[in-house]
């Protein structure tokens, strides 16, 4: 079908003459025949968001419908690469076009040429279903790729053969329930903006750990959860992002770099290959995918990222895999809507935003989750959504930081004054939460000390104390504490310093696996503990503060993985110094 | 042949309604001719069928409906570009402004260009030295960054962008460079004193200038960053050059943006600027940076000055979302009489790790930038509770924290404006200070460091 451009103003254009078009159809628009999607249908009037800039594209042009919607490419060749907001492959745009985008390049996302060693596991008269594993391919040293059944298809096994294939080749004849034959690929397609189908949503329960301490001991996330990262530029919202993507332990990472710096998806690119899964030993590239539309490229195709990234990750988690997924920065995903709304002439709502704005960003966060996958046999996924959010000064009233902590359960407040001093992760401890410490509890109570969540708790209302306690200072000075209330806050600052603060750019403190983090932190309350006692005995707060066993607790986070043994020692000793200031005091008195 | 037109259907702002017209599209270039045959340039905003919305360049003054007419050039905004743009002055359309001849193209260039390709950049990591510490120290830049200066009015960010464009460079290296300024509504003097400065550094032939005054025209500024731009692209990737690109005042810059947008009667977002100022300045800054397998580089240093100071106004807000990081002026440092006046805590370079370390700078630099941060913020809240409470409600341990703090202010950041430091300078410097605190509260320095640095513990 082909209409014909009346109107182009930025991004938007508006055609006529395509009378069967439908809402969300591909389109390709004018000589060049750039990408573009319907997102608006008036009278005669097409409405069209083109994902490539629309320079010297003018009324007249041909509009081409391509009658199907915005879809990606699902199957063997995604991991370790990075694609723009409309899953086209950025390695090959720029192998054909050069180092500056050009504009009306089409590519398929999968590479059509690559052949992979398909293995079978359904046999020839088997019945399966949408989500049944066919067979697999290793896709990287790191994944097995799950081929399934097409979600929206079931039957008879006609034939399947394994063998070395190429995504489009024929692997297998499905036959449905009307006598039909389908046949079966390694690659699927499907559109992004629909929901690929669960059988069963399940409460989020076991932690996503991060090895960033502050998250996983004081704000913990779980495997299918939600969290929100807000906070002014320079904060570390990024560097947090690109942690979780580094060291959480999830099967697949997906990284939407949407509308941010170029730079920072070409640190991911650099730097990924070379550094290894803490579990598995693995190039952190082969388990991640990166989508980069970036703050100069078109927004539109901003607007699509985040769309894009998310079905590759339900196709992930429909394989039974924990999927982790961040989104940055998640305001110029509202932004570009706001942009094309606002050519749109629509009416706006807050700031600007359509007033359709809370409710897609409700509608992103629901497709995170824990679930039980399509197919006969049991398989547990997840999805885990983290997205940044940039609001205007850092000010949390914005519309899209409200909406989205509306459907969060974790959040993780990032504040200025603390990033000033550089203090990272600049979590604030006071403001942030997360609504999955329950279940978390249990786990560690299980699977590392039965006593960590009660250590959490003290730390936390010792920070808490700290606050409530440094207002009185202001007031009246240190010398109007007592003993016991200094000791909180030299303990606040071991707190804050020797375990809060975790250096990212650290070769050792950039990662901290669970035991670590509860040995850290309770190091840190045996010595408040002891020294507590002391003080009750009259021992001076100023000799306490002196015990050389202070240093060697800020130091505990250099200390390695395999010499972890050094921090359960560390408590032995702090105890056995406090046995020996006890006998000398005893003495003493 | 493109035709011309006469018929004008609507003039507000800078925006004229062009009609009757044919073949228009999206930004294309337009001559309009007044009856006294004064040319002024617009582009298309808007392309309809038998319509066109035009933005001006130009004022609007003296035009009229009746008796211009208007050509539609066919082709978007350009740049003539030949090695000979290097020494000339143009003006913020990019036409000879020294009174010298137009340049004979080599190679012409769409001055909105097309975005660098993600894959295809190379990451910034080359140190560049600039001889003030508490850049070169704390808030290191390297080749191909964009860092803007922060800037308030009547703070010295001219003095100091001229002293980085003076001072910086590689640290064992020779390489072909050039400056590319663009300069958006500054007053002759403010103009006048960097291409001063570029004279007296012998850089004069070697950089490019763009100027538009605070008199000329307010709608071209929104061409001038860009054709500073697309000149300074062409310099480094196909020139082979190290380009310096600063552009001064984004906050005029941002006014103009905001002034179309009015006239287009588009929702205002913050303080009345578009909604899409996020990404127009992307487009400008995201132009920075570096590229596999080109030897050139385009390093950026915007100045804004923050209306009111306040960072949270939407320029430099948002220009901070995009940029790797920023140099942050401070009145109240400088009301001290110090210069620069820099804020360190307040300023940040994103790209610093790259750029330092064994091999680069030293091996204790991270570390040591890391506790000189740690120690200083420390001892300005000691500070700000001893003017409450006078120093004896402190600690003794915060006591020298807050002594650290005023060495620090003094002695490292304090710095003349000719005064060129080397890194293993500002380093040292910054050992000397530390030595004064306690070594067990220097916890941000790995322990060898310290035993090899800062000495082992001390004997008292
Ligand atoms: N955990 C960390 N360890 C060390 N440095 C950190 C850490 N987090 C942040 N930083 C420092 O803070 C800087 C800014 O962080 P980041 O780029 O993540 O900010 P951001 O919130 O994403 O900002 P923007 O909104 O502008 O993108 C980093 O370049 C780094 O210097
Ligand atoms: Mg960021």
């Amino acid at each position: 079908m082909e209409g014909k451009i009346v109107r182009v103003a930025g991004p938007l254009v508006v055609a006529k003459g395509l009378p069967n078009v439908k809402m969300f159809e591909m389109v390709r628009v004018g000589k060049l025949q750039l990408f573009g999607e319907v997102i608006g249908l008036d009278n005669d009037l097409v409405y069209i968001q083109v994902y490539e800039e629309t320079q010297g594209i003018g009324p007249g042009e041909p509009v081409y419908a391509l009658g199907e919607p915005l879809s990606v490419e699902l199957g063997p060749g995604l991991i370790g690469q990075i694609y723009d907001g409309i899953q086209r492959p950025l390695n090959k745009l720029a192998e054909v076009g050069g180092d500056f985008l050009s504009r009306g390049l089409a590519f398929p996302a999968l590479d059509r040429g690559k052949k992979w060693d398909f293995e079978s596991r359904v046999k020839v008269g088997e019945y399966v279903e949408g989500g049944d594993i066919l067979g697999v391919v290793q896709e990287t040293s790191a994944l097995e790729h799950r081929i399934l059944v097409p979600p929206n298809l079931r039957g008879k096994i006609l034939e399947i053969k394994s063998g070395t294939y190429t995504v489009e080749d024929v692997i297998g004849i499905l036959e449905d329930e009307y006598g039909n034959s389908h046949e079966l690929k390694l690659m699927h397609k499907w559109p992004v903006r629909y929901q690929r189908p669960v059988k069963e949503k399940l409460p989020p329960q076991i932690p996503l750990i991060t090895g960033q301490r502050v998250l996983d001991t004081f704000f913990p996330l779980v495997k299918g959860g939600t969290a929100c990262v807000p906070g002014p530029f320079g904060s570390g919202k990024t560097i947090i992002q690109h942690q979780l993507a580094k060291w959480a332990d999830a099967e697949v990472v997906v990284y939407i770099g949407c509308g941010e710096r170029g730079n920072e998806m070409t640190e991911v690119l650099i730097e990924f290959p070379e550094l290894k899964d803490p579990r598995t030993g693995k190039p952190l590239m082969e388990r991640t995918i990166l989508i980069a539309n970036t703050s100069n490229m078109p927004v539109a195709a901003r607007e699509a990222s985040v769309f894009t990234g998310i079905t590759i990750g339900e196709y992930f988690r429909d394989m039974g895999y924990h999927v982790a997924l961040m989104a940055d920065s998640t305001s110029r995903w509202a932004e570009a809507m706001r942009e094309i709304s606002g050519r749109l002439g629509e009416m706006p709502g807050e700031e600007g935003y359509p007033a359709y704005l809370a409710s897609r960003v409700a509608g992103f966060y629901e497709r995170a989750g824990l679930v039980k996958c399509l197919g006969k046999e049991e398989k547990i996924g997840s999805v885990s959504i983290i997205g940044a959010v940039s609001p205007p000064g850092g000010d949390l009233s914005d519309p899209v930081v409200q909406a989205t902590l509306r459907v969060t359960k974790v959040f993780w407040g990032l504040d200025a004054r603390l990033a000033f001093s550089r203090h990272f992760p600049a979590v604030d401890w006071l403001v942030s939460y997360s609504l999955y410490l329950e279940p978390v509890s249990n786990y560690w109570k299980e699977r590392v000390a039965e006593d960590y969540y009660s250590l959490r708790q003290e730390a936390m209302s010792i920070l808490q104390r700290e606050a409530e306690l440094q207002d009185i200072v202001r007031l009246v000075g240190m010398e109007a504490l007592s003993p016991q209330d200094r000791l909180v806050l030299e303990t606040a600052r071991s707190i804050r310093e020797d375990f809060l603060h975790q250096n990212a750019l650290h070769e050792v403190d950039t990662y901290t696996s669970p035991y670590k983090q509860y040995l850290m932190l309770k190091n840190i309350m045996n010595f408040y503990k002891v020294a507590l006692t002391l003080i009750e005995e009259g021992y001076p707060l100023d000799e306490i503060l002196k015990m050389p066993e202070r240093e060697k607790i800020a130091r505990m986070k250099f200390v390695p993985e395999d010499r972890i043994k050094e921090l359960e020692d560390l408590l032995e000793e702090v105890r056995k110094r406090l046995e020996g200031i006890k006998e000398g005091l005893r003495e003493y008195v | 042949m493109s035709k011309e037109y006469t018929s004008v259907s609507k003039i507000s702002g800078p925006l004229v309604l062009v009609e009757n017209i044919e073949n228009v599209k999206y930004g294309e270039v337009v001559e309009v001719k007044l009856s006294n045959g004064e040319i002024r340039q617009g582009q298309v905003l808007e392309a309809q069928e038998g319509a066109a919305l035009v933005q001006m360049f130009a004022s609007t003054q003296d035009l009229s409906l009746k008796g211009m007419r208007i050509k539609f050039l066919g082709h978007v905004l350009e740049i003539n570009l030949s090695p000979s743009i290097l020494g000339r002055t143009f003006d913020g359309l990019g036409r000879p402004r020294d009174g010298g001849p137009e340049i004979i193209p080599q190679k012409r260039m769409d001055i909105n260009g097309s975005p660098i390709n993600p894959y295809s950049r190379a990451y910034p990591s080359e140190f560049i030295q600039t001889g003030i510490s508490a850049i070169d120290g704390m808030n290191t830049i390297v080749r191909g960054q964009k860092i803007p200066i922060f800037s308030g009015a009547g703070l010295p960010h001219a003095t100091l962008a001229a002293q980085i464009e003076r001072q910086a460079r590689l640290l064992n290296e020779e390489e072909k460079f050039a400056v590319v300024f663009g300069a958006m509504g500054l007053t002759f003097e403010e103009a006048n004193f960097f291409i001063e400065n570029f004279r007296s550094t012998g850089a004069l032939e070697r950089t490019v200038l763009f100027i538009n005054l605070a008199n000329d025209p307010v709608i071209e500024r929104i061409a001038t960053p860009r054709f500073a731009l697309t000149a300074a692209e062409y310099l480094a990737f196909d020139l082979d050059m190290h380009v310096l690109v600063i552009l001064s005042d984004m906050t005029n810059y941002a006014e103009a943006l905001r002034e179309v947008s009015a006239a287009r009667k588009e929702v205002p977002g913050r303080r009345g600027y578009p909604g899409y100022l996020y990404t127009d300045l992307a487009t400008l800054y995201e132009r920075a940076g570096r590229i596999k397998g080109k030897k050139g580089s385009i390093t950026l240093i915007p100045i804004l000055t923050m209306p009111e100071d306040d960072r949270t106004h939407p320029i430099p807000d948002l220009t901070g979302y995009i940029t790797e990081g920023q140099i942050f002026l401070s009145r109240e440092l400088y009301r001290r009489g110090i210069y620069p006046p820099i804020d360190v805590l307040q300023s940040l370079s994103r790209l610093m790790r790259g750029g330092i370390g064994e091999g680069r700078t030293r091996k204790d630099h991270g570390d040591l930038s890391n506790q000189l941060y740690a120690a200083y913020s420390r001892g300005l809240e000691a500070k700000e509770l001893a003017v409450v409470l006078g120093e004896a409600a402190l600690t003794e341990e915060d006591v020298l924290f807050l002594e650290f703090s005023e060495e620090f202010e003094d002695k490292f950041i304090r710095q003349g404006e000719y005064e060129n430091r080397s890194i293993f300078e500002t380093l040292d410097l910054g050992w000397k200070l530390l030595k004064k605190l306690p070594r067990a509260s220097l916890k941000r320095i790995r322990p060898e460091y310290l035993d090899e640095f800062w000495g082992k513990e001390d004997a008292s």
